[in-house]
């Protein structure tokens, strides 16, 4: 074993790309490849984190700059922190409003959301009966159907019903839409809960509608935090549905009001204000999300792992 | 207690199932019947017309277009973005010097790396599209006015006012906005994926381009797939819509060089008050997001590997 371990197993390698040989034999005495791959892969990840990071910072710089320094000098810092832009965003270009909005819309379906999946995940999890699987399929394949198709005829739908550009009807579509994700989630999450503490509970008289809401409910808590990041930032950054569905300017959510407030700034050229509206809305998910980085993560990957 | 479960059932499923077949199930099915029709949109009345809008899709240039458009969004998007995405992956968890007791390490300061790159996903993508949009810009923007400021002056390309790049500066929008779930993503993978394979391989000889795709890369191929679908269906869908809808002139120009399906079916029926002709377009778009999964789900079709 030792003698194999001893020459450094990239014999081939080495042929085939002699300045990687010599290059890292320099900085790293030992494992040539891994010290040019070491120096590559940093080089590599740092560009890729700068060009991450830096059109945000840079929106940030930008969001304190007057219009002229923004347009003619776009990388440099701003001669003082312009805060005037941020309170002309917030009160003149209805920010507020638009903020206000989206917690109204987000608050409500994210709660509906919630409700309506866990019950009908843990009905299609928990008990048979027929035309179970069916509707389990109904609802998930929800997820890969083009929304854009359904928009069409929904309009009508809403506009009849009287639901078109309110705030109630935004959360009941944002409600159906989310839907087939968080049924899909839950019911997986429900049948790895195990049955016994269920089962005890209605032998102790429990009916199904309580031990539901005072047993299975409180065990099923990571999973429902896990799917309520993911609907929240889906919610909270949803663009398509309101663009469809809600174009009263009183209702207007926050990706639509920034759109909203970019086509009409670009003609008022108030370029800092358009900044200031962007960061304002794009720093409370930033923030949230370095908080609460694993949470976060775990959330919105959770559904693409098995 | 039969009786009270089926009572239970139904109460449950009620409300839940009542709002998903309004608002989603049923407008498909009509959107589907709407298309061999002559709907307006703006009056109730209307009549079949049997493959009349199919006649007209097919003779319709921009839907041409729209529809190579979205096939090369869902042909290259996945591509790029799952290939960068597994670069970085693999950079972080393997590339790192060998340490003493480790045959591959991830390279200092990985967390960082994968929370900085994960920040675009929870931006909405209309943040995105508006900032892109302004980065750009030919004049002031943020990439332009670097290129002249590294002395590259005479390089100043149009960006999304040049018909052959607009289309790619939409592609890489979407390509930085997502790699970052995926880097994540398949790192969570690649921890899970046990040190005495790569230790294996080391002994055998093995260099790190090789332990890649004989050992990662069979081993995290589920990902991989599941992630080819969901880029495919994000190309086709929402994410495509909104950044050509907000960052391109026209939108979906210059010359319709950008305009993707689900623009056309939107502008089709909200513009032009077209909807039975918007909503076949939609049924074209149906077809396509079908036989993409399919096919992904048929060619990736491997052995599992249970490690």
């Amino acid at each position: 074993m030792k003698t194999t371990d001893t020459p450094p197993p990239a014999a081939p390698v080495e042929n085939t790309v002699p300045p990687a040989k010599t290059d890292a034999r320099r900085p790293a005495a030992g494992s040539g490849e891994g010290g040019v791959l070491n120096v590559f892969s940093h080089g590599v990840l740092i560009l890729w984190a700068f060009m991450v990071v830096l059109p945000l910072l840079w929106a940030v710089m930008a969001s304190f700059k007057t219009d002229d320094a923004i347009l003619s000098t776009p990388w440099s810092l701003p001669d003082r922190l312009h805060v005037e832009n941020w309170s002309r965003a917030w009160t003149q270009a209805h920010m507020s409003d638009y903020f206000l909005n989206t917690v109204l819309v987000v608050g409500g379906s994210l709660f509906g959301t919630l409700l309506l999946g866990s019950m009908a995940a843990y009905v299609l999890a928990r008990f048979d009966f027929p035309g179970n699987r069916f509707l389990y399929y109904l609802f998930v394949g929800g997820m890969s159907f083009p929304i854009m198709l359904a928009l069409v005829p929904l309009f009508y739908v809403m506009n009849n019903m009287g639901l078109l550009n309110t705030i109630h009807g935004l959360i009941l579509v944002y409600i159906a839409y989310s839907l087939p994700f968080t049924v899909f989630f839950l019911t997986a999450f429900f049948r790895t809960l195990p049955t016994s503490v269920a089962e005890a509970a209605m032998i102790d008289g429990a009916s199904h509608t309580r031990t539901f809401f005072q047993v299975m409910l409180p065990m099923a808590k990571p999973g429902l935090i896990s799917v309520g990041i993911f609907n929240f930032l889906g919610q909270w950054n949803q663009y398509m549905l309101p663009t469809v569905l809600n174009t009263e300017p009183e209702t207007k959510v926050l990706s639509q009001g920034l759109v909203e407030l970019a086509t009409s700034q670009g003609y008022k050229g108030d370029w800092s204000g358009l900044f200031a509206g962007l960061v304002m809305a794009m720093l409370p998910v930033l923030g949230a999300y370095i908080v609460f980085q694993r949470q976060v993560v775990a959330g919105l990957t959770a559904g693409a792992l098995k | 207690m039969q009786h009270g479960k089926y009572r239970f059932i139904v109460g449950f499923l009620a409300l839940p199932l009542a709002m998903y077949a309004l608002f989603v199930v049923w407008p498909f099915i009509q959107s589907i019947y709407y298309s061999f029709t002559d709907w307006t949109g703006l009056s109730p009345e209307f009549q079949a017309v049997g493959f009349g809008n199919y006649r007209r899709m097919l003779e319709d240039a921009i839907f041409w277009k729209s529809l190579q458009h979205s096939l090369w969004l869902v042909l290259l998007l996945p591509l790029v973005t799952l290939g960068l995405a597994l670069f970085f992956a693999f950079m972080i968890n393997v590339g790192g010097r060998r340490r003493k007791n480790a045959v591959v390490a991830g390279v200092r300061g990985s967390s960082f790396y994968k929370i900085a790159y994960f920040f675009p996903q929870v931006l909405s993508i209309a943040i995105v599209a508006l900032l892109f949009q302004f980065a750009f810009n030919p004049n002031d923007g943020m990439i332009n006015s670097a290129l002249a400021a590294v002395g590259l002056d005479h390089v100043q390309p149009n960006w999304l006012g040049d018909p052959d790049l607009a289309l790619y500066c939409v592609m890489a929008v979407l390509v930085w906005s997502t790699v970052g779930f995926f880097v994540v993503l398949f790192s969570a993978g690649m921890a899970s994926i046990p040190r005495d394979f790569y230790e294996a391989a080391l002994l055998d000889g093995a260099g790190r381009f090789t332990t890649f795709f004989r050992i990662t890369l069979p081993l995290l191929w589920d990902t991989v797939q599941s992630g080819w679908v969901y880029m495919g269906i994000l190309a086709l869908g929402a994410e495509a819509f909104a950044t050509v809808q907000i960052m391109t002139v026209g939108p979906g120009g210059p010359d319709y060089s950008t305009t993707v399906l689900p623009l056309y079916v939107y502008q089709t029926a909200f513009r032009d008050g077209q909807a039975a002709y918007a909503t076949t377009i939609g049924v074209a778009l149906l077809i396509v997001t079908l036989a993409f999964a399919a096919i992904v789900m048929r060619l990736g079709r491997r052995e599992r590997l249970e490690f």
